[in-house]
């Protein structure tokens, strides 16, 4: 079976979010989900690209993934600060632990 | 030969994201996740998008991995990964059955031949694309708050106390 250059850029992408996906789903730490969340944003900026090259319109692709990866670096920052703030207030960054405490 | 670099580049970055995501040690993760970055900016310059690969290049393996090291020296040993609420079987099914899905309903729209036209990112982000501009700076903003708030020092329990 021979494979193009474009077959191998969509398995890759698909195998990217899939492992984001799986990450995202075993996790339990609240530092690691946003890890698993840049994982599957990357995937996504490289479609973005791959879309805009296979559609000849490239400009628009390298647009979006641009305010994509902004987003990306805006929810890694927030995510962090909120994660610190939580350890700091509760003693501890388990998300199902955080979701059964009140206060 | 070109399929060749794809093959290994991208294999390397799907192998990076498995370790980030079974590694115990979340620092191990985070230069992981580095890895990835560096990985998939150079596929994205063989696609041809040069600016942002550099982009994606400069954030994701620099500016989000020294966050990352910062925010895990701040929360010093509570950085550890514990074992997962769902079993891993079902949410290997899970992912499994997504990723079918996902190739199942996008393979076809891209046999398609590939189609050089404009790629004039400047052109396209300052006319057709502004309100993606205004979008990046509220965003930005946003991330300068978020800052503030991963420097922050001051404990939440002293503050009630103040208040009150």
């Amino acid at each position: 079976m021979n494979f193009s250059a474009l077959d191998i850029i969509l398995i890759g992408i698909a195998g990217l979010l899939g492992v984001g996906f799986y990450g995202l789903l075993i996790t339990r730490n609240l530092i690691k989900v946003v890890m698993m969340l840049q994982i599957l944003i990357k995937a996504v900026v490289l479609a973005l690209v791959f879309a805009g090259k296979v559609s000849g319109n490239l400009g628009l692709g390298q647009s979006t993934a641009a305010t994509v990866i902004v987003a990306d670096t805006i929810v890694a920052v927030v995510g962090l600060a909120l994660a610190v703030q939580v350890r700091r207030r509760f003693g501890t960054l388990d998300v199902p632990k955080i979701s059964t405490l009140k206060g | 030969m070109e399929s060749i670099e794809y093959f290994l580049l991208l294999s390397g970055a799907i192998f990076c994201a498995y370790r980030a995501t079974v590694s115990k040690r979340i620092l191990s993760s985070t230069l992981y996740l580095a890895c990835i970055s560096a990985l998939t900016s150079v596929v994205i310059f063989m696609l041809g998008a040069t600016q942002v690969a550099v982009m994606e290049l400069s954030v994701g393996a620099g500016l989000v991995t020294v966050l990352m090291v910062y925010a895990l020296s701040v929360v010093g040993e509570d950085a550890l990964d514990p074992t997962s609420v769902i079993p891993k079987p079902l949410a290997m099914g899970l992912v499994g059955a997504v990723t079918i899905l996902l190739g199942w309903m996008v393979y076809p729209a891209v046999q398609a031949t590939i189609i050089t036209g404009d790629i004039d990112l400047a052109s396209v982000l300052w006319q057709s694309r502004v309100l993606d501009v205004w979008i990046q700076i509220v965003l930005i903003f946003s991330g300068v708050m978020g800052v503030l708030g991963l420097l922050s020092e001051r404990d939440p329990v002293q503050i009630k106390e103040v208040s009150a």
